[in-house]
């Protein structure tokens, strides 16, 4: 039935974009660490690589921008939910080009696609939590009030809740969504600060699965036909605390895919896609 | 005062008239009421008479719930409208109302006569009853204009009064037991009695015309002084619907704003400009509609989220209007036929969505195919589960502002109060989370809980428009509180029970009432016209009615547990497990500022002591703006907080019984005794069968006396399963000689919520104080602030203090 709010985690596609050679020295970060751009590009291949193969999703390759440095953080510049892609003004201002390619290919993917066109609005889709149920907007460096309002004002069916990111970079660097009401939390003071407020803002009931290292908690939940749930996760190269909380996950089908490069830029997993469901026409 | 109706009416309308506030003129003249009774007997108090009037205005809230239901009920019944089936409905209020109807018929019969002359007496009587509370009950600041208004008829109307009461007043002695449920008789009389209405041949009826649902007009004729819950009924009646608790009468205010229409209140005091247009709506829109019993009452709630869809007031988007609107198409047309092209004429004619478009007509028509085979019945359910999804489903938003004059929404819903800055969600408050709900002018005020780590309460505030929206803001808090969260509403304020504030309480039936009253309904499901049928002179709702009801409650029975919810609910609750928190109120946590707290006077019931020195405590101070105001328009994360109050301690009264107390006695500490006397009785009538074990103890110079009383046995749920602690309360108040710390605990039990009030008095005093007529006192007074709940369990623990002679 194509009902509101059915089948969270179906997805279709994914909407990916490669590693330009200004990543290393040009991207956006937080720390000071070097990255290895050929080592970042063979994890995102392998990315990638599940994506497609493993899982079976349609992937869309946007190609590289070298003067986009941050371009393969695809996450950021939209916010798909249903039929909708909200395409985001995100808040970095070298990372506003980021869009055009974005929604170019959301179109061709015959999605409603709404714009952001407020100048004091900004948004990034890290900072966006869908839960299956409701969006929390990270309000951040990056995300402003205005930015969540508007999209409130594109998903209409859903409660939009503002959650303040205190630390981190967006909201989703300390959290996401392991299953159908199962929030994946970090465990740091503001993490769990956060999750205590989404708790309080919200009329559903959501489990929790508190991970040891806040980046650890960043994770992609998908329900697929013949796999079920499936969870990509951290390897335990990076986080191996975190990792054996994942093992309990009985009911997942779990893939560890490594990341080591792109966190150094503030790329989680989620970052670096954005799924989408395409319904074949029923019948 | 029917006696008085003709002439009387005229110079109410007058008073009316020349009203502007709605409520101030609707307590003017019942106050005008009461003063005047109040005349006829206690000419000489002459001071207590203002009192009296202002205190009779809530005659009606010492009342115990089942006799305003009774007169709910009793109003109904000329209007053939309490079918059979109504009456196991009302098992909540069981108990109480076993007696209610017979000696309803009785009084009816004996007095029908007498009826509306004695009628004022009695309202008098009971005032005089409540005397020792009246004192208590704080004024308004309205009141004061009120009583100036009403001088003039005062004095026209005393002597007429004044005989009356005269002549009744012996036989109101005697009948007195009855005279409340006789005063329900006296509405009942104005519809049904010939003899009345030879009697007043003035008798005024009005025509009231109400908007229902899907667009049609009904109207019907009304006594001019009929209660709100008379033009509902009929036209629930008319739309043949038994689950009507989800629904009620609007009008609109001088200001053009829409209010609800108190079923409690007679029509003409509420409406203005006597503008007797109303419409049908839905007040409490169901979580879960598929837990409805009835497809009509289901169509009637499409019909309402149709609306409030096609408004704007619900928002979705693009594909939700469109999959709404399919369904609609399904319900009124059926499935789609290719050749059939009246649904391309429908769907243009109809409003689906506020910003509707070629675009989206094309979408529902696409979305109507896929129905294929689905009955309207279905198609109603299918449209309810998805529109009940939506996140703004069944809010009833509120314009307010923060302290900083910020534009907000308040959202009241099922769950709780929620808070919007535009479209952002930016607070939310659950029921639970809140202790208090008031309103002081324009001022709307919510107390809340303190959380785990948190030490104090904290009292949040909202700036409404102006004190009447405050108000309305406040009334539906109430309501919504009342029908989705509580068992049984909360019964209005007894006498011996110190009320403050207004004395407006929900008064219909809660959720879990009208749930348990619709299980009960046995009637083939009634077939009922669509719109369409309407419309156009196509109908599909001829024949397949009865497989579409079957289609429904399959879905009923088989897809939904409909104690999912309340599970949820009580998980929410696990936070505040095991919380003993002093709070300062009881279940009376809904309170309107509007009385003045200073006047707040001593009473009877000791219960009545600890809500008075509760009262006490200053009212909200007004905001330090710098400090809130910030927090509100930012985030839930830093605790919004007005004003903090110090968590006040229990008197830890189980650890060492009743010594806190006894330490302001009189008598002399002198050196303890060995005497200590346990008393163990097992039974309800304990009293007399006393098995007494005594016990030396060396040390202790004591007397101790455990006296158990046990009712027979409580309802087999009894301790079978442990439960969910919902709340728990714990009060304490100190009177002269009598201690009472009362512990209030909420427990859920497999889905049904148990309250059990366990009350801890500790009287104390000389010895010439005799104790079992204290304790008697207790009891009796534990019985009566508590009609509706039994007592199960009495236990005497008696610690004496002998003078050293008599060791």
């Amino acid at each position: 039935m194509a009902g509101l709010m059915a089948g969270f985690g179906h997805y279709t596609h994914a909407i990916v974009r490669g590693i330009p050679a200004s990543l290393a020295t040009e991207a956006l970060r937080t720390s000071q660490a070097e990255v290895d751009l050929d080592k970042a590009r063979g994890e995102h291949d392998a990315y990638v690589q599940v994506l497609r193969t493993r899982l079976g999703l349609e992937v869309v390759e946007l190609p590289a921008d070298e003067a986009l440095p941050d371009c393969v953080f695809v996450e950021d510049a939209a916010v798909v939910c249903g039929d909708t892609a909200l395409i985001t003004r995100p808040g970095a201002e070298s990372r506003r080009g980021e869009t055009e390619a974005m929604k170019e290919a959301l179109k061709d993917l015959k999605m409603n696609i709404v714009e952001i066109t407020d100048e004091n609005a900004t948004l990034d889709g890290g900072d966006v939590l869908f839960t299956g149920r409701e969006f929390f907007v990270g309000l951040s460096k990056r995300t402003n009030q205005r930015g969540a309002e508007i999209l409130a004002d594109a998903f209409k069916d859903y409660a939009v809740s503002t959650v303040p990111v205190l630390e981190g970079l967006h909201l989703k660097s300390f959290c996401s969504m392991g299953g159908p009401g199962l929030i994946v939390i970090g465990s740091s003071d503001h993490a769990q600060k956060a999750l205590k407020i989404m708790q309080q803002m919200s009329d559903h009931r959501y489990d929790k699965l508190t991970v040891p290292d806040d980046l650890a908690a960043n994770c992609i939940y998908m329900n697929l036909p013949n796999k079920g749930h499936v969870l990509l996760h951290c390897t335990t190269e990076e986080f191996p605390e975190s990792v054996k909380v994942f093992e309990k996950l009985k009911d997942h089908m779990l893939i560890p895919v490594s990341n080591l490069e792109k966190v150094k830029l503030d790329g989680a997993l989620t970052c670096c896609s954005v799924l989408i469901n395409k319904k074949k026409p029923d019948n | 005062m029917a006696t008085e109706a003709s002439s009387e009416t005229e110079v109410k309308e007058n008073t009316e008239e020349s009203s502007a506030q709605p409520d101030q003129s609707e307590k003017a003249t019942q106050e005008t009421q009461e003063v005047l009774n109040t005349e006829g007997e206690d000419k000489e108090k002459g001071k207590v008479k203002e009192k009296e009037g202002k205190e009779g205005k809530g005659i009606s809230r010492y009342l115990p719930t089942w006799l305003k239901k009774q007169k709910s009920l009793s109003q109904t019944s000329p209007t053939k409208e309490t079918p059979p089936t109504e009456e196991p409905t009302s098992k909540e209020t069981e108990g109480e109302e076993v007696s209610a109807p017979e000696v309803n018929g009785h009084a009816e019969e004996a007095e029908e006569k007498e009826e509306v002359k004695s009628e004022p007496v009695k309202e008098k009587e009971e005032e005089s009853n409540s005397n020792g509370s009246a004192d208590t009950e704080p004024a308004k600041e309205e009141k004061v204009e009120e009583s100036v208004q009403t001088t003039p008829e005062e004095k026209k109307e005393t002597t007429k009064e004044d005989q009356v009461a005269e002549e009744k007043k012996e036989q109101e002695q005697e009948t007195q037991a009855e005279a409340d449920v006789q005063e329900g008789d006296g509405q009942i009389s104005i519809f049904q009695s010939p003899l009345r209405l030879v009697r007043k041949p003035k008798m005024k009826v009005v025509v009231c015309r109400v908007t229902l649902l899907d667009g049609t007009n009904f109207s019907c004729e009304v006594e001019k002084r009929a209660k709100g819950q008379y033009l509902f009924f009929k036209v629930c009646e008319h739309l043949n619907l038994l689950e009507k608790d989800y629904f009620g009468l609007t009008y609109k205010d001088t200001h053009d704003e829409k209010c609800w229409l108190d079923p409690m209140k007679e029509i003409k005091r509420q409406i203005r400009s006597n503008n007797w247009q109303f419409s049908f709506n839905v007040k409490f829109y169901p979580p879960d509609p598929s837990l409805l019993t009835e497809d009509i009452t289901r169509y009637l709630l499409c019909l309402q989220l149709r609306d409030d869809v096609a408004s704007g007031r619900l928002p979705c988007s693009f594909v939700t209007h469109a999959l709404l609107g399919s369904y609609t198409l399904q319900a009124e047309f059926g499935d789609y036929e290719p050749d059939q092209p009246r649904p391309l004429d429908f769907i243009s004619q109809q409003t689906f969505a506020p910003n509707q478009n070629k675009e989206m007509e094309e979408k529902i028509l696409e979305l109507h195919k896929s129905h294929k085979g689905m009955t309207p019945a279905q198609a109603d359910i299918q449209f309810l589960e998805n529109a009940k999804k939506l996140s703004m489903y069944g809010v009833d938003l509120h314009r307010a502002k923060d302290s900083e004059g910020v534009d907000i929404m308040l959202g009241v819903c099922a769950n709780g109060l929620l808070v919007y800055k535009d479209r952002l969600r930016i607070n939310r408050f659950a029921w639970p989370k809140i202790l208090k709900i008031s309103y002081k002018r324009n001022n709307f005020y919510i107390k809340i809980r303190p959380g785990e780590t948190e030490q104090f309460e904290s009292t949040v505030g909202f700036k409404l428009q102006n004190h009447r929206s405050a108000k309305r803001l406040w009334k539906v808090c109430v309501e919504n509180h009342s029908f989705f969260r509580l068992n049984t509403p909360e019964p209005p304020t007894k006498a011996r029970f110190l009320t403050l504030g207004s004395k407006f309480r929900y008064s219909g039936r809660t959720q879990a009432q009208t749930r348990l009253a619709s299980s009960l309904i046995d009637r083939p499901a009634p077939s009922f016209e669509r719109t369409s049928s309407k419309r156009i002179s196509r109908s599909l709702d001829g024949a397949p009615v009865i497989s579409i009801t079957e289609a429904g409650r399959d879905t009923t029975e088989n897809g939904h547990d409909p104690h999912l919810e309340l599970q949820s609910d009580s998980k929410s609750q696990l936070r505040v497990h095991g919380d003993n928190i002093y709070v300062r109120h009881s279940n009376l946590m809904l309170e309107d500022h509007d009385k003045t707290q200073e006047e707040v006077l001593k009473h009877q019931a000791s219960i009545s002591q600890l809500k008075r020195s509760f009262m006490e405590a200053p009212p909200p101070s007004p905001p330090q703006p710098s400090q809130w105001e910030k927090r509100l328009t930012s985030s839930p994360a830093s605790t919004i907080r007005v004003q903090q109050q110090q968590v006040v301690c229990v008197p830890q009264t189980e650890a060492t019984p009743a010594d806190s107390a006894v330490s302001d006695t009189k008598e002399p500490e002198k050196l303890p005794v060995v005497k200590t006397e346990m008393v163990t009785i097992s039974d309800t009538f304990a009293a007399q069968k006393t098995e007494i074990a005594t016990k030396e103890v060396p040390i202790v110079h004591t007397e101790t006396k455990t006296i158990t009383y046990e009712a027979a046995q409580l309802d087999g749920s009894a301790d079978g399963e442990p439960g969910v602690l919902m709340t728990a309360q714990t009060i304490t108040s100190e009177s002269l000689c009598t201690t009472t710390t009362t512990h209030i605990t909420k427990t859920l039990k497999g889905g049904l919520s148990e309250t059990r009030i366990e009350k801890r008095i500790v009287i104390t005093g000389d010895c010439d104080i005799d104790h079992d007529q204290a304790l008697a006192q207790a009891i009796k007074e534990a019985k009566e602030q508590h009609p509706d709940m039994s007592v199960t369990r009495v236990v005497v623990h008696k610690e004496t203090e002998l003078a050293e002679e008599e060791d």
